[in-house]
């Protein structure tokens, strides 16, 4: 194909690549816009197959891949979902990498110039460094998601000013690079081996419960990757491709801050959820809270108009969203008017939730976002938390509180409410949690998965 | 005039205009499906695929290729497992669907 026409069909790639963004604006459009998203890409692999040589060591390549992807993709548990998507940051930042090696190794084959002029330097040396921050901080979010790694903050003395000084070592050999008048690969390889140090550092202060800010960052460095691999080959589909990703993962970012009340910057800066003495929990006073079976819980919820459930990470944790689907079936045959209510950050991904009650076949109808549902708690008979904590804690109302202003699901406001925990444990913001106190409220101990099958058997 | 300007200028146009579009088409994604669009944009960055493929498929043979031979299979991973588990998981968004609305 002569490279107008390839120009042309990237276009044509890129536009469906929109489509398929936009088409995710409703679950009822969202499959198409899937769909629009394959398209797209088989666009842009046909039209790159006419441009390149070695095709069998190609399609042999995309065959193996896809073979990996396809049975990753049929097998993975919808509560481990978090992890799969971390998993597959990573590679994208790892493909970044390799393909900038390549690139600094024999321009000439991307089309660049045999000596790259400063432009392709740079546009290779962002590339490099966030791809290569994209993989280490990536594999980290991994290992935390999938607990093969404790979910606690890893800090130390010193360490912005450590991350300073490495970041600042990896900008000079950038520029050591920059400025060499031959391919000074010494400088490009301790750039990007500091460059994947460094996104191991990042990711390493931050702890569980702030991973849905983490993932989406992730998410948009993938796209910032991808889009900085586009300047330096000097290709629009993938600039187009990139920045589309990019900033929806800025946006998912921002989403999840806002609906913690923290700065981008103070969950990125990590540390926070430390037992460091951040707050002094407690204040000595002795505080009673009433615990209750899953026998008296079904009781209640028997005899209840109205009950909102409220789904947490440890509902994902127990994999009980079967179960909750049962409960609520059962409750809604005795004419029970049963919802869910979903904060923005439950669980350890923006929409998290949502994606595992839709697993459970439970109809969407019935589960509500935060500010749809939470004026609706003071009228409600039961609501019942399962595995929620912070996104609950009515001391985001109080002035002095390490959580105040944080938007929460007014679930206090409810006659009566029933927690499913596993023990009076503190939430991820080392804070108690008064809900538990109330005198309206009752602690089901237990696991949520085995709690629930009992009420659903006692009822 | 066009003839003048230097590449990377239109590509830093182009890379700004695309901003904006996925800044407003993602606000308008419905925060149920925000799931769905991690993996759906997780696909989509699978499009260094391309990149991937120019060096694999380069005339010169020497390590560059392999290199970009282990490129293009991790970006096919994303790709497939991308788009694949997000059709999974709209699935599961349709299902509901059709039982709500029976």
């Amino acid at each position: 194909m002569s490279p107008n026409l390839v120009a042309l069909a990237y276009l044509i790639a890129s536009v469906f690549f929109i489509l398929a963004l936009k088409g995710l604006s409703s679950p009822v459009t969202a499959r198409k816009g899937n769909l629009f998203g394959m398209v797209g890409m088989s666009i842009a692999v046909l039209t790159t197959l006419t441009i390149t040589e070695n095709w069998a060591l190609i399609v042999a390549c995309i065959a193996l891949g896809g073979a990996i992807g396809t049975v990753v993709a049929k097998r993975v548990q919808m509560t481990a979902m978090p992890e799969l998507v971390a998993f597959m940051h990573s590679l994208v930042g790892l493909a970044a990498v390799f393909i900038a090696i390549a690139a600094v190794n024999n321009p000439v084959s991307f089309g660049l110039p045999a000596i790259l002029p400063m432009g392709s330097k740079l546009e290779l040396f962002l590339g490099t460094f966030i791809g290569a921050m994209t993989w280490s901080g990536s594999v980290i979010a991994f290992l935390k998601l999938s607990g093969r790694m404790g979910g606690s903050p890893i800090t130390f003395n010193g360490q912005h000013m450590v991350n300073l000084i490495i970041a600042l070592a990896m900008i000079g050999f950038g520029l050591w690079f920059f400025f060499s008048d031959t391919t000074n690969w010494t400088a490009f390889i301790c750039m990007t081996v500091i460059a994947f140090a460094l996104g191991f550092l990042i990711i390493i202060p931050i702890g569980g419960a702030d991973m849905p800010v983490v993932i989406s960052m992730l998410n948009s460095y993938s796209g910032w990757a991808a889009a900085g691999i586009g300047f330096s080959l000097g290709n629009p589909m993938l600039i187009i491709a990139g920045s589309l990703v990019g900033s929806s993962g800025a946006i998912l970012s921002y989403i999840m801050c806002k609906a913690m009340n923290r700065p981008f910057l103070s969950v990125i800066l990590g540390g926070f959820g430390s037992d460091g003495g951040t707050v002094a929990v407690g204040d000595g006073e002795q505080k009673t809270h009433r615990s209750g079976s899953a026998d008296d819980a079904a009781f209640l919820l028997g005899n209840a108009d109205s009950v909102i459930i409220v789904p947490g990470y440890g509902l994902a944790v127990a994999r009980a969203q079967h179960s909750v689907k049962e409960l609520a079936e059962v409750l809604i045959e005795k004419g029970i008017n049963v919802r869910f209510a979903i904060h923005p950050v439950a669980g350890r991904m923006p929409g998290h939730m949502n994606v595992l009650l839709a697993e459970a076949e439970i109809p969407y109808d019935q589960v509500l976002e935060m500010d749809e549902i939470n004026s609706d708690f003071s009228n409600t008979d039961v609501v019942l938390v399962l595995g929620a904590n912070d996104v609950v804690n009515p001391a985001a109302y109080d002035k002095g509180s390490l959580i105040y202003g944080m938007p929460i699901l007014d679930t206090h406001k409810a006659r009566t409410v029933m927690v499913v925990k596993r023990s009076m444990g503190v939430g991820y913001a080392g804070l108690d949690n008064d809900l538990f106190y109330m005198d309206k409220t009752m602690m089901v101990f237990g696991d949520a998965k085995k709690v629930v099958e009992n009420m659903v058997k006692s009822l | 005039m066009i003839g003048e300007i230097d590449p990377t200028i239109i590509n830093i146009t182009i890379f700004v205009l695309a901003i904006f579009v996925g800044y407003h088409v993602v606000w308008n994604v419905t925060p149920a499906l925000h799931t769905p669009l991690m993996s759906v944009t997780n696909a989509i960055s699978g499009i260094i695929l391309v990149g991937a493929m120019l060096a694999a498929g380069s005339v010169e043979t020497d390590w560059g290729v392999w290199l970009g031979a282990i490129a293009v299979t991790l970006a096919s991973i994303n790709v497939f497992g991308g788009f694949l588990v997000s059709q999974r998981m709209l699935d599961m968004f349709r299902k509901k669907d059709k039982k709500g609305n029976v």
